[in-house]
């Protein structure tokens, strides 16, 4: 439906994408006792580093091979050895994961070669579990650095299982996309848990940032899913796969150990869930619990309450590909018009979205879309703060990052309670606008029109 | 590249920084910068430090040339404030693809910067090198000559690309890129005998505005602040100042060395944080201007400003006396800037913990310094376990220290106050100061700590994680009693040198190979405080201990 541009732009204003190795690092952060490591110089993680502690608002594991220029130049096997020494000796981690950068890729170090000759000459790491995944800065996006990553560690940790009677049909495999928050895991965690299945997260991030107070001192991640769990992944009954990112994981997992998936591209809004709900169904000979079917109602309900305040709104959204397909598709299902939808990479739900047009771009554009177009409900991480502020426009945060607001890493919006929560947030943004910006005046109707939400109105 | 590495040479031979002064030619070469450790390294790049440098002044487009990671992982993240524009705060970047790693970005680049110029049309452009356009070939200069040639306008090349170095390194060459480039190609509309420039202050949360005012009154004209708040024009033309004021870093002391041999502008270092060093600020700088032909009643009115000023801010600090006895604080800094807040808290009432200090005169002020320069060091380098030892064994009440240990001293449920940049309150100043007492009053009396410290229903006393963690290091710490061996092996590998990594038990033994007795011996034998140089102070007390422990082997 939608055509998908480039921006033909020399310059990048205000980006909205930020760099594929620091997504792959966040996968990484949701496996237990990992440490993620990016091959680079410090500046490359230290760079993530902050925009991941400004986000979760937690301390971020999160490690460099400090490459120098002459370390650049002439390949970086010492920085790598030492870098995975160091880890092992003074963290002492069950995992560690390489995302290379731009520096390393440009000069192509072999890291999978260094870490084949590091094993070979370090006998206290020959069996340490470390995963490489190649993800230049210069190419892709943070999406993609996940979905890389993900797909990665599939393919290289988990088991194929010696026989299909292994298999057990309760244990579901979830591989959620990094436009999931670690809110968004627990709820799902509770809904397939009450339809007596055990589901595995890879990754799972609800278990390592979501804010909890940890049990143990660790400089590695806590929580999340763990090396033995991941190897046992090839045991499931089925695997859910969410947001079309998901699907190269799935599909590795499939062909690496026969469990099928389930592809669920969205999981927010009442068809996605009702489809979840029938699907959990199906696959566990369980009907859907009570409390499902009261939410279920309760997602109705908001519906036909907020309609009053999002039909007719005229939306910008920026965000990557799965978090523009989730928001603005649900928007749209109530009514608002996805008039600007600017995102980070290409992906195959782009030419699905309910637009016309899908742009490759930053938030430069993202803005004079929405002031040419006349939009009066902007979607995107905070960096759009200062575009909405200039518009005058309702400003609702979502994505990575979102520095200045609390409470990013448990934002909702999986779930018949999601999208519900996910309603009334928006709704209630939109009519205090209406109550702060736009009461009418005796002179609102002079001139014929009458009073407008978006920015020229002002 | 020969180019950047001549200036980077240049600034590693800094007259001006006194801890470069005392370091032998080798180490002086080697330069001031931290060995950086794979694996075990934090902080950022010199990108990084040069952006951070000069990211405040605000009606600059700062152009990034590299891939998206450079600019779109860290674009609008500082705190710095603006009274004008907001330029400063638009993520400019050339996102550089595949493509142009093969084929080169130099045409990306300027055709950015003529995007630029041609929507938003700044006073200047700044364009930051970084790694990988360092790498395939770019020449940014060339590139900024054509483009300040074609579009005739200051486009500044900022040769800092991240490998180079760390931080520190970054924001010496960022200073350099104005040497070079921006100051003294403008002339200012009009001078006084009141032009002061203030160097390496960031403006970070309006900070300088708590000051401000008080040089307003004195009739006192910042002409450029490099960079909090400044722009393009008045750096351009602050080489017509009449003194200058170098905010307690060493981050830009090559600026004003530099203008001080070519203008003849004379420079001090001081500080606005804590009461007294603002009062001796106020009263060098009236000093300086005097001194440069303004008229010496400057002074009367300085001194009478601070007389009323440094009243008003004890008389508000002195309510706090009676609340914050016996209260503790256990203060870590990440830089040098905030050790001058200890004899306001003292004066407060507070009882500092961690540094043996009472009272602050000069000497003593200097060894705060060292001392804090080396635990905010070793901080990095603790593990959690043992960052939350040192809160619980020092019981203090509150801990002030930069973000990195944020977390820690929170999820351990105790109170801490954030003095580091990306700090929301200003401090700076006698209202600063004042601030500050009140935050750590606010901070400490909050019934937040009783409600957070409640064991949850399920936890029996003494079994909670903290407790157990504790009882697990004491159950080490037991062990190597036991063992002297062990215990010796312990005591001789704590890490006295964080920068080369260098233990105490290799220190003890050159000593004693080599009959050592000053530090530069223990560097030139061990490496040892040939870093940042911090813990100098900690191979003096070694090097006295073993002294007197020989006398008194050789008394026997």
């Amino acid at each position: 439906m939608a055509t998908v541009s480039v921006s033909k732009k020399a310059c990048s204003v205000n980006p909205l994408k930020m760099s594929q190795p620091i997504g792959g690092a966040l996968a990484f952060m949701g496996l237990r006792g990992a440490m993620p490591l990016l091959h680079g110089s410090q500046g490359c993680t230290s760079f993530g580093l902050v925009l991941f502690t400004r986000h979760f608002k937690e301390a971020i594991p999160m490690q460099t091979t400090a490459m120098s220029e002459v370390a650049t130049v002439l390949g970086g096997y010492d920085n790598v050895e030492q870098a995975v020494l160091n880890i092992y000796n003074r963290t002492k981690p069950e995992i560690i994961g390489i995302c290379s950068t731009g520096v390393t890729e440009t000069k192509g170090d072999d890291v999978d070669g260094y870490i084949k000759l590091i094993r070979e000459k370090n006998a206290a790491v020959a069996h340490l579990p470390i995963v490489y995944v190649s993800t230049p800065d210069f190419k892709d996006a943070f999406q993609d650095g996940w979905e890389k990553t993900v797909t990665r560690i599939v393919e290289t940790m988990v088991e194929a299982p010696k026989s299909a009677s292994r298999r057990d049909p309760t244990k579901i495999n979830v591989l959620p996309g990094c436009h999931l928050t670690p809110g968004d895991l627990d709820e799902l965690r509770t809904i397939i848990e009450d339809f007596g299945l055990e589901p595995t997260f890879l990754p799972d991030l609800a278990g390592s940032l979501d804010g909890h107070i940890p049990d143990d001192f660790t400089p590695t991640t806590i929580g999340g899913v763990g090396v033995e769990e991941i190897s046992m992944m090839g045991q499931a009954g089925w695997t859910i796969a969410i947001g079309a990112q998901m699907r190269r994981a799935a599909e590795a997992m499939q062909k690496k150990t026969g469990v099928p998936f389930r592809m669920f591209e969205r999981l927010c809004g009442l068809e996605a869930n009702d489809a979840l709900m029938a699907f959990l169904t199906d696959i566990s000979g369980r009907p859907a619990p009570m409390k499902y079917r009261r939410q279920r109602g309760q997602l109705v309900d908001a519906m036909l309450d907020g309609h009053f305040h999002i039909g007719g709104r005229k939306l910008a959204v920026g965000a990557e590909p799965d978090l523009l397909n989730e928001i603005g598709g649900l928007l749209t299902e109530m009514g608002a018009q996805l008039l600007v939808a600017v995102t980070t990479t290409q992906s195959p739900v782009l030419e699905r979205l309910p637009t016309e047009e899908v742009l490759i771009g930053d938030l430069e554009d993202l803005e004079n879309l929405a002031k040419a177009k006349d939009c009066d409900l902007m979607v995107t991480h905070s960096h759009g703060r200062q575009a909405a502020s200039r518009l005058k426009i309702p400003f609702f945060r979502m994505g990575i990052p979102m520095f200045d607001r609390l409470g990013g890493g448990h934002q909702l919006m999986v779930g018949y309670r999601g999208g519900r929560d996910l309603i009334f947030d928006i709704s209630n943004l939109l009519m205090a606008d209406h109550e702060d910006n736009h009461e009418p005046t005796p002179d609102s109707w002079r001139d014929g029109v009458g009073p407008s939400h978006a920015a020229t109105s002002h | 590249m020969s180019s950047l590495s001549a200036t980077i040479q240049d600034v590693f031979n800094e007259p001006g920084c006194g801890k470069n002064a005392n370091k032998s030619e080798a180490e002086r070469k080697k330069g001031c910068t931290k060995q950086l450790q794979p694996g075990g390294a934090a902080g950022g790049c010199a990108f990084d430090g040069a952006k951070i440098a000069l990211q405040p002044l605000t009606d600059v487009a700062h152009l990034v040339h590299g891939p998206i990671a450079c600019e779109g992982n860290s674009w609008d993240n500082r705190g710095a404030k603006s009274s004008g524009s907001n330029l400063w705060r638009t993520g400019f970047t050339t996102d550089i693809n595949e493509t142009d790693v093969v084929f080169g970005g130099e045409k990306r680049l300027f055709k950015s910067i003529r995007e630029i110029i041609e929507k938003y049309d700044p006073p200047a452009i700044f364009v930051y090198q970084t790694c990988v356009p360092a790498m395939i070939g770019d020449d940014i200069d060339a590139v900024c000559k054509a483009a300040r040639e074609k579009f005739n306008k200051p486009v500044i090349p900022i040769n800092s690309p991240g490998f180079v170095g760390p931080k520190n390194l970054g924001n010496k060459l960022a200073g350099e890129a104005l040497l070079q480039h921006v100051i003294g190609t403008e002339e200012p509309e009009y001078t006084t005998p009141y032009d002061l420039n203030i160097i390496g202050e960031y403006n970070l949360s309006g900070e300088l505005w708590q000051v401000k005012p008080l040089l307003d009154e004195l009739g006192i004209r910042i002409m450029a602040c490099i960079s909090g708040d400044g722009k393009y024009k008045e750096v351009a033309s602050s080489h017509r100042a009449k003194a200058a004021m170098m905010v307690c870093s060493k981050a830009m002391i090559n600026v004003a060395r530099k203008m001080e041999e070519r203008y003849g502008i004379p420079f001090f270092e001081g500080s606005f944080y804590g009461i007294e060093d603002s009062s001796d600020s106020l009263r060098e700088i009236a000093r300086m201007l005097i001194e440069r032909g303004a008229p010496a009643e400057l002074m009367d009115r300085t001194e009478a400003l601070i007389a009323r000023e440094e009243a008003k801010a004890w008389a508000a600090i002195a309510k706090y006396k009676p609340r914050f006895e016996g209260k503790k604080v256990l203060l870590i800094t990440g830089g040098v800037k905030s050790w001058s807040v200890v004899a306001a808290l003292q004066e407060a009432g507070l009882e500092l913990v961690g540094t043996s200090v009472k009272k602050s005169t000069k000497e003593d002020k200097e060894r705060i310094k060292e001392l804090m320069g080396q635990d905010a060091h070793m901080i990095e380098d603790m593990t959690p376990r043992e960052m939350y030892k040192m809160l619980k064994d020092a019981r203090a009440d509150i801990m002030l220290s930069g973000g990195r240990s944020q977390f820690i001293a929170l999820k351990a449920s105790m109170p801490w106050l954030d003095i580091n940049q990306e700090r929301h309150h200003a401090y700076m100043g006698y209202v600063g100061m004042v601030k500050l007492v009140e935050e750590i009053d606010k901070a400490l009396y909050n019934p937040v700590w009783a409600q957070v410290r409640k064991p949850a229903p399920w936890e029996k006393a003494g079994e909670n994680w903290q407790s157990r963690a504790m009882a697990q290091a004491e159950a080490e710490a037991a062990a190597l009693a036991a063992d002297p061996v062990k215990a010796e092996e312990a005591r001789r590998a704590k890490k006295i040198c964080n920068c080369k990594s260098v233990e105490l038990g290799v220190i003890e033994d050159a000593i004693l190979a080599n009959n050592l007795s000053t530090v530069e011996g223990v560097r030139e034998k061990t490496n040892a405080s040939g870093g940042c140089g911090a813990c100098a102070v900690r191979i003096e007390e070694i090097l006295a201990q073993m002294v007197s422990a020989s006398h008194a082997i050789a008394a026997e």
